[in-house]
Protein backbone atom coordinates (compact mmCIF):
# COMPACT_ATOMS: atom_id res chain seq x y z
CA UNK A 1 0.00 0.00 0.00
CA UNK A 2 1.25 3.34 -0.59
CA UNK A 3 -0.23 6.98 0.22
CA UNK A 4 -1.61 7.35 -3.41
CA UNK A 5 -3.61 4.03 -2.72
CA UNK A 6 -5.17 4.70 0.19
CA UNK A 7 -5.88 8.75 0.66
CA UNK A 8 -7.67 11.29 -2.19
CA UNK A 9 -6.97 15.06 -1.87
CA UNK A 10 -10.20 17.57 -1.50
CA UNK A 11 -9.46 18.78 -4.91
CA UNK A 12 -9.20 15.09 -6.55
CA UNK A 13 -12.82 14.86 -4.84
CA UNK A 14 -14.03 17.45 -6.46
CA UNK A 15 -13.00 16.64 -9.80
CA UNK A 16 -14.66 13.27 -9.24
CA UNK A 17 -18.12 14.09 -7.71
CA UNK A 18 -20.86 11.96 -10.29
CA UNK A 19 -18.28 10.12 -11.83
CA UNK A 20 -19.52 6.76 -12.35
CA UNK A 21 -18.13 3.93 -10.16
CA UNK A 22 -17.07 6.15 -7.69
CA UNK A 23 -19.08 6.25 -4.65
CA UNK A 24 -18.64 9.22 -1.82
CA UNK A 25 -19.56 7.92 1.67
CA UNK A 26 -20.28 10.13 4.74
CA UNK A 27 -19.81 8.56 8.03
CA UNK A 28 -19.68 10.82 11.22
CA UNK A 29 -19.73 10.94 14.97
CA UNK A 30 -22.05 13.25 14.71
CA UNK A 31 -24.48 11.42 13.21
CA UNK A 32 -26.51 14.78 12.01
CA UNK A 33 -23.96 15.99 10.45
CA UNK A 34 -24.62 14.59 6.96
CA UNK A 35 -28.26 16.58 7.12
CA UNK A 36 -27.12 19.88 7.56
CA UNK A 37 -24.94 19.47 4.04
CA UNK A 38 -22.47 17.30 2.79
CA UNK A 39 -20.73 17.22 0.16
CA UNK A 40 -22.66 16.78 -3.69
CA UNK A 41 -23.92 12.94 -4.08
CA UNK A 42 -22.52 11.67 -1.01
CA UNK A 43 -24.47 9.13 0.67
CA UNK A 44 -24.70 8.56 4.48
CA UNK A 45 -23.89 5.89 6.90
CA UNK A 46 -24.82 5.97 10.51
CA UNK A 47 -22.04 4.13 11.87
CA UNK A 48 -24.53 3.44 15.53
CA UNK A 49 -26.93 2.04 13.65
CA UNK A 50 -25.54 0.38 10.47
CA UNK A 51 -22.45 -0.15 11.21
CA UNK A 52 -23.22 -1.88 14.59
CA UNK A 53 -25.36 -4.80 15.25
CA UNK A 54 -28.79 -3.55 16.26
CA UNK A 55 -28.80 -6.32 19.57
CA UNK A 56 -25.36 -7.61 20.46
CA UNK A 57 -22.29 -5.52 21.02
CA UNK A 58 -20.44 -6.09 17.71
CA UNK A 59 -19.48 -4.43 14.52
CA UNK A 60 -22.13 -6.03 11.77
CA UNK A 61 -21.26 -9.48 10.23
CA UNK A 62 -20.51 -9.67 6.69
CA UNK A 63 -24.28 -10.77 5.32
CA UNK A 64 -25.44 -7.64 7.57
CA UNK A 65 -22.54 -5.41 6.12
CA UNK A 66 -23.78 -7.12 2.02
CA UNK A 67 -26.88 -5.96 2.61
CA UNK A 68 -25.71 -2.21 4.23
CA UNK A 69 -24.10 -2.14 1.25
CA UNK A 70 -26.92 -3.06 -1.60
CA UNK A 71 -29.21 -1.13 0.40
CA UNK A 72 -26.99 1.98 -0.59
CA UNK A 73 -26.15 1.44 -3.74
CA UNK A 74 -22.53 0.45 -3.78
CA UNK A 75 -21.55 -2.50 -5.88
CA UNK A 76 -18.45 -4.74 -5.56
CA UNK A 77 -16.28 -3.04 -8.21
CA UNK A 78 -17.57 0.83 -7.30
CA UNK A 79 -13.94 3.09 -5.61
CA UNK A 80 -16.02 4.00 -2.75
CA UNK A 81 -14.11 7.44 -0.62
CA UNK A 82 -15.25 7.63 2.97
CA UNK A 83 -14.71 10.73 4.89
CA UNK A 84 -16.73 12.05 8.29
CA UNK A 85 -16.23 14.80 10.68
CA UNK A 86 -14.06 14.97 14.18
CA UNK A 87 -10.89 14.31 11.75
CA UNK A 88 -12.15 11.05 10.12
CA UNK A 89 -12.00 9.00 13.45
CA UNK A 90 -15.53 7.33 11.98
CA UNK A 91 -14.48 7.43 8.25
CA UNK A 92 -11.52 5.67 9.29
CA UNK A 93 -13.43 3.14 11.39
CA UNK A 94 -15.68 2.85 8.36
CA UNK A 95 -12.74 2.19 6.05
CA UNK A 96 -11.39 -0.63 8.58
CA UNK A 97 -14.96 -2.49 8.01
CA UNK A 98 -14.36 -2.18 3.94
CA UNK A 99 -10.96 -4.11 4.31
CA UNK A 100 -12.41 -6.12 7.33
CA UNK A 101 -15.24 -7.68 4.77
CA UNK A 102 -12.76 -7.16 1.89
CA UNK A 103 -13.83 -4.32 -0.67
CA UNK A 104 -11.34 -3.84 -3.02
CA UNK A 105 -11.41 0.04 -3.82
CA UNK A 106 -11.80 1.91 -0.97
CA UNK A 107 -10.18 5.35 -0.21
CA UNK A 108 -10.27 8.26 2.25
CA UNK A 109 -10.83 11.73 1.66
CA UNK A 110 -7.83 13.65 3.19
CA UNK A 111 -9.37 15.88 5.65
CA UNK A 112 -12.46 14.94 5.98
CA UNK A 113 -15.16 17.31 6.10
CA UNK A 114 -13.00 19.45 8.03
CA UNK A 115 -10.45 20.55 5.34
CA UNK A 116 -13.34 20.20 2.82
CA UNK A 117 -15.37 22.79 5.35
CA UNK A 118 -12.10 24.94 5.71
CA UNK A 119 -11.69 25.18 2.25
CA UNK A 120 -15.29 26.21 1.62
CA UNK A 121 -16.04 23.43 -1.23
CA UNK A 122 -19.51 22.95 -1.92
CA UNK A 123 -22.09 21.26 0.38
CA UNK A 124 -25.45 20.09 -0.16
CA UNK A 125 -28.78 19.17 1.42
CA UNK A 126 -29.88 17.45 -1.17
CA UNK A 127 -29.70 13.47 -0.76
CA UNK A 128 -28.70 10.96 -3.64
CA UNK A 129 -31.58 8.62 -4.85
CA UNK A 130 -28.86 5.18 -6.18
CA UNK A 131 -30.62 1.95 -6.90
CA UNK A 132 -30.06 -0.89 -5.21
CA UNK A 133 -27.48 -2.93 -5.71
CA UNK A 134 -26.64 -6.97 -4.91
CA UNK A 135 -23.37 -7.06 -3.09
CA UNK A 136 -21.30 -9.86 -1.82
CA UNK A 137 -19.34 -8.75 1.62
CA UNK A 138 -16.29 -11.50 1.89
CA UNK A 139 -15.70 -13.58 5.00
CA UNK A 140 -13.85 -11.03 7.72
CA UNK A 141 -10.03 -10.49 7.29
CA UNK A 142 -9.32 -11.58 10.97
CA UNK A 143 -5.77 -10.91 10.45
CA UNK A 144 -6.80 -7.00 10.98
CA UNK A 145 -9.52 -7.59 13.83
CA UNK A 146 -7.98 -8.19 17.92
CA UNK A 147 -10.31 -9.95 19.91
CA UNK A 148 -9.64 -9.62 23.89
CA UNK A 149 -7.54 -12.59 24.48
CA UNK A 150 -5.07 -11.59 22.05
CA UNK A 151 -4.47 -8.52 23.30
CA UNK A 152 -4.35 -10.40 27.46
CA UNK A 153 -1.59 -12.45 25.44
CA UNK A 154 0.50 -9.36 23.48
CA UNK A 155 0.89 -7.74 27.06
CA UNK A 156 4.96 -7.44 26.94
CA UNK A 157 5.36 -9.12 23.73
CA UNK A 158 4.03 -6.87 20.71
CA UNK A 159 3.25 -3.42 20.11
CA UNK A 160 0.27 -2.40 22.57
CA UNK A 161 -0.48 1.27 20.91
CA UNK A 162 -2.89 3.07 22.99
CA UNK A 163 -4.09 6.03 20.99
CA UNK A 164 -5.81 7.62 23.81
CA UNK A 165 -5.34 11.44 24.81
CA UNK A 166 -2.65 11.75 27.79
CA UNK A 167 -5.28 12.09 30.62
CA UNK A 168 -7.46 8.83 29.20
CA UNK A 169 -4.08 6.96 29.01
CA UNK A 170 -3.18 7.77 32.82
CA UNK A 171 -6.74 7.33 34.13
CA UNK A 172 -7.71 10.97 34.87
CA UNK A 173 -10.41 10.66 32.63
CA UNK A 174 -12.76 7.82 31.06
CA UNK A 175 -13.98 9.48 28.09
CA UNK A 176 -12.59 12.29 24.83
CA UNK A 177 -13.32 15.53 26.36
CA UNK A 178 -16.08 16.40 24.05
CA UNK A 179 -18.34 13.30 25.76
CA UNK A 180 -19.63 13.23 29.56
CA UNK A 181 -17.26 11.16 31.81
CA UNK A 182 -19.90 8.54 33.47
CA UNK A 183 -18.64 5.45 32.68
CA UNK A 184 -18.79 2.19 34.51
CA UNK A 185 -15.44 0.73 33.56
CA UNK A 186 -12.02 0.82 35.30
CA UNK A 187 -9.96 3.81 33.41
CA UNK A 188 -6.37 3.18 32.89
CA UNK A 189 -4.48 1.35 30.11
CA UNK A 190 -2.95 -2.10 29.54
CA UNK A 191 0.20 -2.87 30.54
CA UNK A 192 3.14 -2.12 28.33
CA UNK A 193 1.05 0.06 26.03
CA UNK A 194 2.78 3.17 24.68
CA UNK A 195 0.48 5.67 24.59
CA UNK A 196 0.21 7.40 20.88
CA UNK A 197 -2.14 9.55 20.65
CA UNK A 198 -3.82 9.32 16.97
CA UNK A 199 -4.07 13.16 17.41
CA UNK A 200 -0.18 13.31 16.33
CA UNK A 201 -0.66 11.31 13.13
CA UNK A 202 -2.48 14.42 11.53
CA UNK A 203 -2.22 18.11 10.98
CA UNK A 204 -4.41 20.84 12.28
CA UNK A 205 -6.40 20.36 8.91
CA UNK A 206 -7.20 17.38 9.38
CA UNK A 207 -4.76 15.49 6.78
CA UNK A 208 -2.65 13.06 7.65
CA UNK A 209 1.37 13.97 8.40
CA UNK A 210 3.76 12.60 5.99
CA UNK A 211 5.16 9.05 5.89
CA UNK A 212 8.34 10.80 6.73
CA UNK A 213 6.88 12.68 10.17
CA UNK A 214 4.72 9.37 10.56
CA UNK A 215 7.50 6.77 10.74
CA UNK A 216 9.53 9.32 12.82
CA UNK A 217 6.37 9.34 15.07
CA UNK A 218 6.02 5.81 16.04
CA UNK A 219 9.80 5.03 16.46
CA UNK A 220 10.71 8.21 18.91
CA UNK A 221 7.53 6.51 21.05
CA UNK A 222 9.38 3.24 20.86
CA UNK A 223 7.40 1.40 18.24
CA UNK A 224 9.34 -1.36 17.27
CA UNK A 225 8.12 -1.87 13.68
CA UNK A 226 9.47 -5.82 13.35
CA UNK A 227 6.71 -6.37 16.22
CA UNK A 228 3.34 -7.31 15.27
CA UNK A 229 0.95 -4.51 16.82
CA UNK A 230 -2.46 -4.44 18.61
CA UNK A 231 -3.84 -0.88 18.57
CA UNK A 232 -6.83 0.28 20.65
CA UNK A 233 -9.06 3.63 22.20
CA UNK A 234 -11.86 3.63 23.90
CA UNK A 235 -14.65 2.18 21.14
CA UNK A 236 -12.52 1.82 18.20
CA UNK A 237 -12.90 4.28 16.15
CA UNK A 238 -9.23 6.61 16.95
CA UNK A 239 -7.91 3.30 16.83
CA UNK A 240 -9.16 2.74 13.19
CA UNK A 241 -7.17 6.11 12.36
CA UNK A 242 -3.84 4.76 13.93
CA UNK A 243 -4.53 1.45 12.11
CA UNK A 244 -5.28 3.43 8.89
CA UNK A 245 -1.75 5.03 9.73
CA UNK A 246 0.75 2.11 10.53
CA UNK A 247 -0.88 -0.57 8.51
CA UNK A 248 -2.11 1.72 5.05
CA UNK A 249 -0.05 4.22 4.95
CA UNK A 250 3.17 2.97 6.68
CA UNK A 251 2.50 -0.36 5.30
CA UNK A 252 3.57 -2.11 8.73
CA UNK A 253 2.32 -5.89 8.67
CA UNK A 254 0.24 -7.39 11.34
CA UNK A 255 -1.45 -4.28 12.50
CA UNK A 256 -4.95 -5.08 14.39
CA UNK A 257 -7.29 -2.69 15.37
CA UNK A 258 -8.65 -3.94 18.88
CA UNK A 259 -12.55 -2.62 18.39
CA UNK A 260 -13.70 -3.61 21.45
CA UNK A 261 -11.09 -1.32 23.19
CA UNK A 262 -11.28 0.34 26.49
CA UNK A 263 -14.76 -0.12 27.18
CA UNK A 264 -14.33 -3.83 26.99
CA UNK A 265 -10.86 -4.47 28.16
CA UNK A 266 -11.57 -1.76 31.36
CA UNK A 267 -15.03 -3.88 32.04
CA UNK A 268 -13.03 -7.40 32.13
CA UNK A 269 -12.90 -9.12 35.67
CA UNK A 270 -9.44 -10.18 36.16
CA UNK A 271 -7.25 -8.22 33.55
CA UNK A 272 -3.79 -6.59 34.39
CA UNK A 273 -4.34 -2.68 34.05
CA UNK A 274 -1.87 -0.17 34.93
CA UNK A 275 -2.08 3.77 36.09
CA UNK A 276 -0.22 6.51 35.61
CA UNK A 277 1.60 8.51 32.51
CA UNK A 278 3.76 6.91 30.60
CA UNK A 279 7.79 6.07 31.53
CA UNK A 280 9.49 8.53 30.47
CA UNK A 281 11.79 7.39 27.15
CA UNK A 282 15.15 6.58 28.31
CA UNK A 283 14.26 5.68 31.63
CA UNK B 1 -21.90 38.50 33.63
CA UNK B 2 -19.54 36.06 35.90
CA UNK B 3 -21.44 33.93 38.23
CA UNK B 4 -24.78 34.18 36.53
CA UNK B 5 -26.71 30.87 34.80
CA UNK B 6 -25.51 30.49 31.36
CA UNK B 7 -29.12 29.68 29.99
CA UNK B 8 -27.32 29.19 26.32
CA UNK B 9 -25.12 26.31 27.76
CA UNK B 10 -27.11 23.10 26.74
CA UNK B 11 -26.18 20.02 28.88
CA UNK B 12 -27.31 16.84 28.12
CA UNK B 13 -29.81 16.02 30.56
CA UNK B 14 -28.76 14.59 33.84
CA UNK B 15 -25.08 16.38 33.59
CA UNK B 16 -24.14 16.00 37.68
CA UNK B 17 -22.41 19.86 37.83
CA UNK B 18 -20.56 19.22 41.24
CA UNK B 19 -18.67 16.06 39.33
CA UNK B 20 -18.48 17.06 36.06
CA UNK B 21 -16.06 19.92 34.96
CA UNK B 22 -17.60 21.58 31.77
CA UNK B 23 -15.64 24.03 29.77
CA UNK B 24 -17.34 26.37 27.60
CA UNK B 25 -17.44 29.43 25.81
CA UNK B 26 -18.17 31.18 21.88
CA UNK B 27 -16.10 32.07 19.16
CA UNK B 28 -16.51 35.27 18.17
CA UNK B 29 -14.67 37.52 14.75
CA UNK B 30 -14.78 41.13 15.77
CA UNK B 31 -17.48 40.11 18.10
CA UNK B 32 -19.77 38.23 15.50
CA UNK B 33 -20.32 34.56 16.69
CA UNK B 34 -18.77 32.27 14.71
CA UNK B 35 -20.62 28.70 13.86
CA UNK B 36 -19.12 25.77 12.32
CA UNK B 37 -15.13 26.38 13.92
CA UNK B 38 -13.46 23.86 15.01
CA UNK B 39 -12.74 24.05 18.12
CA UNK B 40 -9.55 22.07 19.45
CA UNK B 41 -8.67 21.56 23.58
CA UNK B 42 -5.13 20.88 24.51
CA UNK B 43 -3.91 20.11 28.14
CA UNK B 44 -1.37 22.04 30.03
CA UNK B 45 1.55 20.53 27.79
CA UNK B 46 -0.15 22.12 24.44
CA UNK B 47 -1.44 17.97 23.50
CA UNK B 48 -4.35 17.98 21.89
CA UNK B 49 -7.46 16.63 23.66
CA UNK B 50 -10.74 17.19 22.08
CA UNK B 51 -12.15 18.88 18.98
CA UNK B 52 -15.97 20.05 18.61
CA UNK B 53 -17.85 21.68 16.13
CA UNK B 54 -18.91 25.27 16.86
CA UNK B 55 -22.65 26.23 17.00
CA UNK B 56 -24.39 28.47 14.97
CA UNK B 57 -24.38 30.52 18.55
CA UNK B 58 -20.52 30.43 18.33
CA UNK B 59 -20.81 27.87 21.04
CA UNK B 60 -18.61 25.28 21.95
CA UNK B 61 -18.18 22.60 25.02
CA UNK B 62 -16.01 19.94 26.65
CA UNK B 63 -16.29 17.97 29.60
CA UNK B 64 -12.44 17.87 30.65
CA UNK B 65 -10.84 17.24 34.48
CA UNK B 66 -9.82 20.64 36.30
CA UNK B 67 -6.50 21.92 35.74
CA UNK B 68 -5.17 24.51 33.03
CA UNK B 69 -6.64 24.51 29.41
CA UNK B 70 -6.28 25.97 25.76
CA UNK B 71 -8.69 26.32 23.45
CA UNK B 72 -8.20 26.95 20.08
CA UNK B 73 -10.55 27.58 17.36
CA UNK B 74 -9.77 27.27 13.16
CA UNK B 75 -12.66 28.66 10.69
CA UNK B 76 -12.55 30.37 7.68
CA UNK B 77 -12.63 33.54 9.74
CA UNK B 78 -9.23 32.73 11.08
CA UNK B 79 -7.88 31.48 14.18
CA UNK B 80 -7.48 32.30 17.31
CA UNK B 81 -7.13 30.11 21.14
CA UNK B 82 -7.54 31.20 24.80
CA UNK B 83 -6.42 29.53 28.27
CA UNK B 84 -9.14 27.96 30.69
CA UNK B 85 -8.31 27.63 34.25
CA UNK B 86 -10.72 24.79 35.72
CA UNK B 87 -10.56 24.80 39.58
CA UNK B 88 -13.14 22.08 39.96
CA UNK B 89 -16.15 20.80 38.51
CA UNK B 90 -18.75 23.63 37.13
CA UNK B 91 -18.88 25.32 34.08
CA UNK B 92 -15.84 27.49 32.99
CA UNK B 93 -15.84 29.84 30.39
CA UNK B 94 -14.08 31.53 27.54
CA UNK B 95 -14.53 33.10 24.50
CA UNK B 96 -11.76 32.70 21.49
CA UNK B 97 -11.37 35.43 19.34
CA UNK B 98 -10.68 34.57 15.60
CA UNK B 99 -8.50 36.51 13.28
Amino acid sequence: MSRQDVLVTADWAEKNLGTDGIVFLEVDEDTTAYDGGHIPGAVKINWTTELQDPVRRDIIDSEQFGKLLSEKGVSNDDTVVLYGGNNNWFAAYAYWQFKLYGHEKVKLLDGGRKKWELDGRALTTDVPERPTTTYKAKEPDLSIRAFRDEVVDAIGKKNLVDVRSPDEFSGKILAPAHLPQEQSQRPGHVPTAINIPWSKAANEDGTFKSDEELAKLYADEGYDADKPTIAYCRIGERSSHTWVVLHELLGYRDVKNYDGSWTEYGSLVGVPIELGAPAKKGS
Amino acid sequence: MCGAPDQAVALPPGTDLTKETVLTGRVVAGGTPVGGAYVRLLDGTGEFTAEVVSSEAGQFRFFAAPGTWTVRALSRAGTGQAELKAEGPGIHRAEIAVA
